[in-house]
């Protein structure tokens, strides 16, 4: 086995032929369109707005969504989405998915839970790659603890008026809305709503977030609501019964963030056993020391196993039952391999992997924000814990 | 116009192979499979012609295993309407797909058939012109154009001195080179699609033909290392070892 990329990858019998076909045209795609900019787009800490349109016409963007709005959603399943995500980790190329993918987050409130009027005006564009859309739920006095949030939505007459600011917001600076977790209610988790904000609405501003550790190419942004005035019938989904639609919304997300890294991880596999297998150094190659080859070898152990739990939580998922304390500790398992991964890749490469320029040294930026963002690690595991009654 | 194109699963381009400890073949355990590059060309060329209203349908056949049939549905999701797989076992020889792509040009007829020039896994560059061949049907090879003309087909040929145009009475046979066309992606609703064409399987006993090996591999053993370079001291030096020692200069 030559240990690369597809090579790496456990056999999952749940794949089919149309599974393999959209494998095959998604990596030409982002073989084509965003490998050969990868490190450049890097560095310049942006991805340009043409990417959208022609990630929709292959069909990236509309995955999962329904027909009636230009999604596929007919025959797509889970595995669809393991492969999607596998994918794009392979250009490695921090904040490009993040910000090309953020309607995977901020669009599911509106189609599971918004009003008709508001997926028909909403849904089209985003999946036509012509206009975006952002989750607003972190503010800066607090982020995990999301039933203690601050940010107001006031009643007045047909409109909420809101007031406060969010924070860590992906695709913030070119979002045309925002579905914004609001406080309608009072204290705890009774009192949140779910509400689509516009952002050209008066009162409304934004501040770029720009010089992270990871995420280069990523527009996070600060958003500011000052008196900003929104129609009731922006609300998605009950007023104050928000935090269901915020919870349900995680699942889906820490799924399709597990999958990336693991795949980032298979990455830093992939580029630590090329490099090893031709690097010489005492006299042999640094694959046949013991030291490096144990190395790769717990590399692997610990992708197999994140493989082998993420088809576990898909089965699940495909099944209709879907565990969220499994889903919240697979998020864990695989943040914690992608960071060894990228730890004992970086070792194997030495100087090398050090530069920039290379796959393993931007995965290795990569980490952190994928041990924090969509519930850190303690978050994770505190939920799990709350999830097994312990 | 039927066109038929023929569609090859080969392991991927990207995919560096590793021969087997063995020495008996490639070591294809779970490496990435893909349609060979030049096969997706003639796919590209057929669902243009389709497209141009040329063309009113694109079969797409491959010959192989049940894993060909991925292939084949890609060519569906691409644009082919309907795909034929010829169910065999193993490797199969040059002149075994020729003989049973005769065997599918017997039943469908086709008034054009389109192939890669060759296939990137065994590079034999060989079935085209052995279909040619065995039909008796005007063959058109390495082209980077190919134009309809009433019952001809116009085709430009690459060849080593520039390029050549042949005309050919139909049907007729062509193989694309690279520059050909740029193939499309498959859109996912395309591959979603796909799933609904229809796909026959034959067996190669159904196209009268009884598969054989004329060929044996002794041996398959990865191109030997490059040798470390050295520097030279001077230019006296390097006229020197290039002399006697590389023996590339007299």
């Amino acid at each position: 086995m030559s240990l690369d990329f597809d090579s790496a990858r456990l056999p999952n019998p749940n794949f089919n032929e149309e599974h393999e076909a959209w494998r095959t045209q998604l990596r030409r795609f982002i073989d084509t369109e965003i490998m050969p900019y990868a490190e450049e787009w890097d560095e310049a800490g942006e991805i340009p707005m043409e990417l959208w349109p022609k990630a929709a016409e292959v069909g990236l963007l509309g995955l999962g969504y329904p027909e009636e709005y230009g999604g596929v959603q007919e025959g797509i399943d889970s595995w669809y989405g393991w492969i999607t995500n596998e994918e794009l980790a392979r250009h490695s190329v921090g904040g490009v998915n993040a910000s090309l993918m953020v309607h995977g987050i901020g669009l599911p409130p509106v189609i599971n839970w918004g009003p008709d009027w508001m997926k028909q005006e909403i849904a089209p564009p985003v999946l036509r790659g012509e206009k975006h859309i952002s989750l607003g739920i972190t503010e800066p006095g607090g982020g995990s603890d999301v039933a203690q949030l601050k940010t107001t939505a006031v009643r007045d007459g047909d409109h909420f008026i809101v007031n406060g600011s969010k924070t860590y917001i992906t695709g913030g600076m070119r979002a045309n809305w925002v579905s914004t977790a609001v406080r309608t209610g009072g204290e705890g988790a009774g009192g949140v709503s779910m509400l689509l904000i516009p952002t050209d609405a008066e009162g409304f501003s934004r501040t770029p977030l720009d010089r992270k550790q990871g995420w280069w190419a990523s527009d996070t942004a600060t958003l500011y609501f000052d008196n900003v005035r929104v129609p009731v019938e922006n609300l998605i989904g009950e007023e104050n019964k928000g935090f269901l639609v915020i919870m349900t919304n995680f699942n889906g997300e820490r799924m399709a963030m597990a999958a990336g890294m693991e795949a980032l991880g298979r990455v830093c596999l992939e580029e630590a056993v090329e490099w090893a297998r031709d690097r010489n150094t005492f006299g042999k190659r640094l694959a046949d020391h013991q030291v490096i080859r144990h190395k790769i070898a717990m590399m692997k152990q610990k992708l197999n196993a994140t493989q082998a739990y993420i088809r576990c939580c898909y089965e699940a998922i495909e099944a209709g039952s879907p565990d969220p304390g499994d889903i919240a500790l697979l998020k864990v398992q695989a943040s914690e391999t992608m960071e060894f991964c990228a730890r004992e890749a970086m070792q194997i490469l030495g100087g090398i992997g050090y530069m920039r320029g290379s796959r393993v040294e931007r995965i290795y930026r990569e980490v952190r924000v994928n041990a924090i963002g969509g519930g850190s690690e303690e978050i994770m595991r505190d939920l799990a814990a709350r999830q097994y009654k312990l | 116009m039927k066109v038929l194109v023929a569609v090859k699963r080969v392991v991927d381009y990207n995919v560096k192979v590793r021969a087997k400890a063995d020495g008996s073949d490639v070591d294809l355990n779970n490496v990435k499979m893909a349609i060979n590059p030049f096969c997706e060309i003639a796919v590209e060329e057929a669902v243009r012609l389709k497209e141009a209203g040329t063309a009113t349908e694109v079969v797409a056949v491959s010959i192989g295993d049940k894993a060909c049939q991925e292939q084949i549905r890609t060519a569906l999701a691409l644009g082919a309407d309907r795909g034929i797989q010829v169910e065999t076992e193993g490797a199969v020889e040059p002149l075994v797909v020729a003989k049973l792509l005769k065997g599918v040009i017997e039943k469908e007829q086709p008034q054009l058939v389109i192939l890669g020039k060759q296939s990137i896994d065994g590079d034999n560059n060989q079935t085209g012109q052995m279909l040619g061949a065995l039909t008796n049907m005007a063959q058109g090879t390495f082209a980077s154009e190919v134009a309809i003309d009433g019952d001809k087909v116009n085709v430009t040929r690459e060849v080593d001195g520039g390029l050549q145009t042949v005309s050919l009475n139909l049907p007729a046979i062509v193989t694309t080179d690279l520059r050909l066309n740029e193939p499309r992606y498959a859109s996912l609703p395309n591959i979603m699609k796909a799933k609904k064409k229809p796909l026959d399987v034959h067996t190669p006993a159904d196209l009268g033909v009884e598969p054989k090996a004329h060929l044996t591999t002794l041996k398959v053993e990865p191109p030997a290392e490059r040798q470390a370079g050295i520097m030279v001291e001077s230019v006296e030096q390097l006229v020197d070892k290039l002399k006697n020692e590389a023996k590339v200069i007299s």
